[in-house]
């Protein structure tokens, strides 16, 4: 049993075995390539910009990172992060650590790792999905490390590692839903919810459901169902929405993510359903992804954020101003065909907050930051925010908006004033709080 | 003498990669954790950790380069095995959890927030150690063994069989992202805390964040890399072996010579899906998660590029090549994040075009290409673009 | 039901009077309707409650739909006072807001008419919110006002707006609306909108306390399939006391459901051929690559993405340099782009790259792989995310073929296209020089070769061929899915299992498959309820297939198939 080529074959895997220990070794040099250079007086502090900027999450993400990159150009600009110490103010630039996590859930873990291991920054700004914030979880909490998370989110959680500058489902579905039942927002009575497969949508809809047995609403008028990501033919449910839709009064509950919106609405719009009859309010569509969409389905339908682009204040005028000067100036693509949407704003102030932690605490120490941000007040873009005294997470105002054709929203309804966070709904976990000042994160009340 | 000298290499290597890494972690760490007083070759846990789940690719790599390298057939869903594997040890770690998860249940959270009350009964086995142990082998098998058999039974071969392998691998996507299959959906299983391998009658416990243990896995992630070469290298020269071959160069033939290339197909593809099932087992302690993500088209695709890159039908290559690339991915996401996909894609296009032999064969290429010039014989040119993988 | 008793006879009893004389002009007055509505209009800024709501009653009995979007306006607490500079009152209708010399103000219109306001010299004129006064509609007015939109809706030159009005109306429950839905009914020429506000009229008469009445409206409403009204008179069935009654009623609602089947079922049909017809447009191209030309192209959806971005460009071209009035006109006008761009770009990689591998169809798939992560994050770096493709408006809705079955026009254009495309495709290889010249290179290479057949120019057109049938599929994808650098990687696994189940060579397998497949994923989601089921089920049939017979539907014959 002779093989022709045996000890050509011989050779060259022996050669190869060889070889193979100088790569080994090349590559663990390779990856040492991260050590900082030499430090200067005052050097700068650095801080990890988490977000995907390639894959299926890059077009949501790529805008998250360019609105922290300006929040900190911004701040530089005006000298950095200042610590008074001794009676004389010291000031250090922030410099930041880009990388990218490419829409890879292990990936994150290990940039959250290297971030705070290696470059050893001071925060990090990052993360969309919930599945990238729980891969990262055990890293910044083994770690103790400090991440500012933007997006709305399904609550659920209290970490102490993590500041959740998005919105927690009573700060945004909980409301959304009550709109629509009151007289105003049409009185609706019957309710499909609809989303993507994924942890937001399913613990959204487990609290609206328990939220709407609360009200009253029987068990027969609310309809469950997901779809998996990057669903493209909505027809049967579409068909199945128009059969429950019989007798009117109802309205379609979104949590459908990403690339299948356009398809559902469309499917939606041509056959023959509309917005007088049956709105669609959903959770997922900001400005940000209205722009990569044919509008024209969608007009009339609403959705439910803490932060519109079209919100009136002079500080968003010059949030949004600025955010387009900077595309433009950078070069980034769309230019200042760019807009502002809710995660971007959270974003944004949450590079401000940490900001004004650091130098009430005199210091970037986690511990010290995070006791400093506790009822922390700024005055973001969209209206004034306040970060929980106990519970890490951000009181917000609720915003309901009506789809335009221009991608942009008017504004329906807003809340009186700021809404409470609660990462544990009161819906389904009436007896569970969050607190890290006077217990240990998720208690259990009495 | 020859052989002599091939031992010898591989007991420099297993030496490096069995002593000289972890010692170098262990030495010269900063006296308090975090500080930056570390010695200059000090090999941080990142970075220990980050060689140790390349080297699960590499075995997985190994496993890949039997079925592909040397018997000719493209399976485009080792990725799902690698998974397979990955799960049945996620499940085993987030039972092991127990009530230190989010929501303070004796379930896994994702378990919570789906609102499920029991646990279900398919979960139940994996609370034990060996019971685990067996099924990473097993599951992965026994999908790869009631697929194969009925795809080579029918004669489903060449591109037919990869582009099958291809939608299997896509359906188990789609039915892992369901969160009814309480798996934890497009989440997948994350937030382990520890592992406790039974020692006799007392279990041991290990936390996963301490770096002694992450050490102690990357050693045995070693220890398996190179028992699994052992192995790989001892069936590609068996007389399996050489049938192997023969089905990739001539299934027809070694038809007309009385063996049932079916079995000999099946075989293969059985021990490569339980080399992937392992390589999963090992990888997910080490990285902390595992999600339907790890499972895609497109991952099971890049797997073969691995291969690909660092040359197939040599098993070193192979593992090197799994080395190299995700060297590469760790690299470019962290420097130039844009440009991965098209360094990537290059690499595939370039590697089949002009170094079918990939990386091991490169230097032996080299020489050949500078001997030619050198008798100014046949361009050079003409020669990179002749098919050469199949004799 | 029961409190409002009072109010329901008195409405019926007006319904009643009403039905038998429905040329009767509501509220006469004796003054004109003009200056009556001038009047009403004027009373709506009265600060007394009574006069306002009895000013939005005069204004709905007018039936003058030029006030609509003055009570629109007063609903949406867009309708002002506006204190004009000399001291007169008007009452104002504010658009949106606008910045003008550093302070926003908002632009006027007169209410009634809409006329933008203008200063004497002719500008536009703009008031500081601070000089208006909101007339507000509090919650009473406001659910009259609701009303009277409605009716005003009924006479709205637009369909789609009366049937939604006619909706409503009956949805509210309110049996006021009983005449106005009968007179809309009267005047109604559209069949579908008919339908509907018959529909609606029966829908409120189900609460008419007479039971001939109730029997009546239930009659009817079986006999025009009115499956709006099933939730009512499943209500009522609990609630009936009259025996004749519940019978007809209980006949209804059968015959109701039935009928909500026969749409589901229907509507199963359509969409299973829907989505045959999609998958069949995607595996077209790859039929002739794959099928003819044994080449797996794993850039094949990267193609499908560079049409729909051909259809992106032109969109943009059209929006650039040619009047608004053309712009639909530019999704015909992409066709022929996408085609040649994509050709273009197939034929390229055919020259560049696939040449080298004939015979060697694996490398070939990781090639055309790379080849396809570059596309990718080309046309991500190139376009960025902005890039919506407006469907045309003429492909926009549905056309109603049965009472509640509505079949987009997106839907059966795709249908109807891709018959084209088949039909062309399978003329140009039976019927034509190129098409024989193709299929002998296919079916023996060196024989065609020997025979003066230029095989590789033979090859890099058809490949080229099957590339831009993929840039035309997505072309066609545009109207269904939205454009992004990912678009081809949703269908590539789906167009391939078409292929493969179809058989290598025949374009009839491909056909087949397609609907087949369309038909069968339509029917597992329907009887899984899940859309995941349903493909992995798919999956499955297709292996349990393949044992059967490994070649496909129509395997191609002759000793020359062994790659």
């Amino acid at each position: 049993m002779k093989i022709r080529n045996k000890n050509t074959k011989d050779t060259s895997s022996r050669a190869a075995a060889c070889r193979i220990s100088v790569v080994v070794a090349l590559l663990a040099g390779l990856l040492n390539w991260t050590w900082a250079a030499a430090a200067d007086d005052l050097p700068p502090i650095k801080v990890g910009v988490l977000h995907s900027l390639s894959g299926t999450m890059a077009i949501s993400e790529v805008s998250l990172r360019d609105v922290v990159l300006m929040a900190v150009e911004e701040i530089n600009g005006k000298g950095g992060v200042c610590i008074s110490a001794n009676g004389s103010k010291m000031c250090r630039k922030i410099e930041p650590v880009v990388v990218d996590p490419a829409s890879n859930w292990d990936l994150f873990a290990e940039k959250a790792k290297q971030l705070l291991l290696v470059d050893k920054v001071a925060v990090v700004f990052g993360c969309w999905t919930s599945v990238s914030r729980k891969s990262v979880l055990p890293v910044f909490e083994g770690n103790n490390g400090l991440l500012f998370y933007p997006v709305q989110y399904e609550g659920e959680e209290c970490s102490h590692n993590v500041f959740y500058t998005g919105a927690a489902v009573n700060q945004q579905a909980v409301p959304a839903v009550d709109y629509l039942m009151s007289e105003e927002g049409g009185g609706y009575k019957k309710f499909y919810l609809l989303g993507t497969d994924y942890v937001y949508p399913r613990t959204t809809n487990k609290i609206l459901r328990a939220m709407l047995k609360a009200r009253g609403v029987p068990e027969e008028n609310i309809r469950e169902e997901y779809t998996p990501f990057h669903h493209q033919d909505y027809q049967q449910i579409v068909q199945k929405i128009k059969a429950f839709a019989a007798g009117g009064k109802m309205a379609v509950i979104s949590t459908i993510n990403g690339d299948s919106n356009v398809p559902f609405y469309k499917e939606f719009a041509n056959q023959g359903l509309t917005a007088g009859d049956v709105p669609i309010m959903a959770f997922s569509v900001a400005e940000d992804e209205l722009r990569g969409m044919d509008t024209s389905a969608l007009i009339g339908h609403l959705t439910a954020w803490n932060y519109f682009q079209s919100v009136d204040t002079p500080q968003n005028k010059e949030f949004v101003k600025n955010f387009k000067a900077y595309t433009k100036r950078n070069n980034l693509p769309d230019g200042d065909k760019r807009v502002t949407d809710d995660p971007m704003e959270a974003a944004y102030f949450g590079v401000y907050l940490w900001k004004q932690a650091v130098e009430k605490a005199g210091t970037t120490d986690v511990d010290a930051v995070r006791k400093a941000a506790y009822g922390m007040e700024f005055l973001a873009p969209g209206g004034k925010i306040k970060l929980d005294e106990r519970s890490h997470h951000t009181y917000k105002p609720v915003l309901i908006g009506e789809i335009l054709k221009d991608g942009q929203f008017k504004v329906v309804w807003r809340s009186a004033g700021l809404v409470k966070p609660e990462p544990w709904s009161e819906f389904t976990n009436p007896d569970k709080g969050c607190d890290w000042v006077d217990h240990e994160g998720t208690y259990t009340k009495k | 003498m020859r052989v002599h000298k091939h031992w010898l290499r591989f007991a420099a290597v297993a030496m490096v990669l069995l002593g000289g890494l972890p010692l170098l972690n262990a030495i010269g760490r900063p006296s308090t954790p975090g500080a930056g007083d570390a010695a200059w070759f000090w090999l941080s846990d990142v970075q220990l950790n980050l060689l140790g789940r390349y080297l699960t690719f590499a075995f997985l790599a190994l496993g890949l380069d039997l079925i592909w390298g040397y018997t000719g057939i493209l399976s485009l869903c080792q990725a799902l095995f690698f998974c397979l594997g990955g799960y049945c040890m996620g499940m085993y770690l987030s039972l092991q959890t127990g009530t230190e998860g989010v929501y303070g249940s004796t379930l896994p959270d994702f378990m919570v927030w789906n609102r499920v009350t029991e646990l279900p009964l398919f979960w139940k086995p994996f609370a034990s150690f060996w019971f685990t142990m067996v099924a990473i082998v097993a599951v992965p098998t026994l999908v790869a063994l009631v697929f194969g058999f009925l795809a080579f039974r029918s004669r489903v071969r060449g591109v037919y069989f990869s582009i099958i392998t291809q939608a299997l691998a896509y359906s188990m996507w789609l039915l892992f992202c369901r969160n009814s299959m309480n798996l934890g959906g497009t989440n997948g299983l994350t937030n382990f805390k520890k592992i406790t391998p039974p020692f006799f009658d007392t279990a041991v416990t290990f936390r996963l964040e301490e770096p002694a243990t992450q050490r102690g896995l990357y050693l045995v992630t070693v220890l398996f890399l190179l028992a699994g070469y052992l192995f790989c290298r001892w069936l590609t020269r068996s007389r399996l072996g050489k049938v192997l071959t023969a089905i990739r160069d001539n299934e027809h033939r070694i038809q007309f010579s009385g063996y049932d290339p079916a079995d000999f197909k099946l075989f293969v593809f059985v021990v490569s899906a339980a080399l992937a099932g392992i390589a999963g087992a090992l990888y997910v302690p080490q990285t902390g998660i595992i999600t339907p993500g790890k499972m895609t088209v497109a991952a099971s695709i890049e797997m073969v590029i691995w291969v690909a890159v660092g040359g197939r039908g040599t098993l070193v290559g192979a593992a090197l090549g799994a080395l190299v690339v995700n060297g590469a991915y760790s690299y470019f996401t962290s420097r130039f994040a844009e440009y991965w996909p098209y360094f990537l894609g290059f690499l595939f296009v370039g590697v089949v075009l002009f170094f079918p032999e990939g990386l091991i064969g490169l230097p032996r290429r080299g020489l050949t290409l500078w001997r030619k010039l050198r008798m100014k014989s046949q361009p050079a040119v003409l020669e990179s673009l002749e098919p050469s993988s199949t004799p | 039901m029961m409190p409002r008793t009072g109010r329901l006879v008195l409405g019926l009893a007006l319904a009643a009077a009403l039905a038998l004389s429905p040329s009767r002009v509501p509220a006469q007055s004796s003054a004109t309707p003009a200056a009556e509505a001038a009047r009403a209009l004027g009373d709506l800024a009265s600060a007394d409650g009574a006069i306002r709501q009895g000013a939005v009653e005069t204004l709905g009995n007018l039936e003058d739909p030029a006030v609509l979007p003055t009570l629109e306006a007063l609903r949406a607490g867009r309708l002002y006072l506006w204190t004009q500079p000399d001291g007169r009152r008007e009452l104002v209708i504010a658009r949106e807001k606008v910045t003008r010399e550093g302070k926003e103000v908002l632009p006027l219109a007169r209410a009634y008419d809409q006329e933008r306001l203008r200063s004497a010299d002719g500008q536009d004129l703009y008031a500081d919110p601070q000089e208006l006064e909101e007339v507000s509609a509090d919650r009473r007015l406001r659910g009259i006002l609701q009303q009277v939109i409605e009716r005003l809706r009924l006479l709205s030159p637009e369909s789609k707006v009366r049937k939604a009005a006619a909706k409503t109306l009956a949805e509210r429950g309110d049996p006021v609306a009983l005449p106005w839905l009968h007179q809309a009914f009267t005047r109604e020429k559209d069949p579908w909108t008919r339908q509907a506000i018959e529909e609606g009229f029966c829908l409120l008469t189900l609460s008419h306390p007479r039971a001939d009445e109730r029997i009546g409206a239930a009659h009817r409403l079986a006999e025009i399939h009115g499956t709006n009204a099933l939730p009512r008179l499943q209500e009522l069935l609990t609630q009936e006391q009259d025996a004749s009654a519940l019978a007809v009623e209980k006949d209804a609602v059968r015959s109701l459901e039935t009928w909500t089947h026969l749409t589901r079922t229907a509507y199963a049909v359509f969409s299973g051929l829907s989505l045959g017809s999609i998958l069949m447009l995607m595996a077209l191209g790859l039929a002739i690559t794959f099928g003819l030309m044994g080449v797996i192209n794993m850039a094949h959806g990267e193609l499908m993405m560079v049409g729909a971005y051909a259809t992106f460009v032109m969109q943009g071209w059209f929006q650039a340099y040619l009047p608004a009035a053309l712009f639909d006109f530019y999704f015909l006008a992409a066709l022929p782009l996408a085609f040649v761009v994509a050709g273009g770009c197939g034929w390229l990689l055919e020259r560049t790259i696939i040449r080298f591998l004939y015979g060697r169809p694996l490398e070939t798939l990781l090639a055309t792989w790379g080849v396809s992560l570059i596309f990718i994050q080309v046309a991500r770096n190139w376009f960025g995310d902005l890039t919506a493709v407006i469907a045309p408006d003429w492909l926009s809705g549905g056309l109603e073929v049965m009472a509640g079955v509505q079949l987009p026009y997106n839907r059966l254009f795709i249908i109807a296209f891709t018959g084209g495309c088949v039909t062309v495709i399978h003329f140009l290889l039976t019927r034509s020089s190129v098409g024989l010249r193709m299929r002998a290179v296919t079916q023996n290479r060196e024989m065609a070769a020997c025979l003066g057949v230029r095989t590789g120019r033979v090859d890099a057109w058809a490949f080229a061929l099957g590339a831009g049938l993929a840039g035309v599929a997505g072309w066609a994808l545009c109207l269904i899915g939205n454009v992004e650098p990912g678009l081809g990687q949703n269908y590539i696994v789906d167009s391939f299992i078409v292929v493969v189940t179809g058989g290598v060579g025949k374009l009839a397998g491909t056909i087949v498959a397609a609907l087949g497949i369309g038909w069968l994923n339509t029917l597992f989601e329907l009887t899984t309820d899940s859309a995941v089921m349903g493909k992995v089920l798919i999956l499955i049939l297709v292996v349990l297939f393949l044992q059967r017979r490994p070649s496909g539907l129509f395997p191609a014959r002759g000793r020359s198939v062994e790659a």
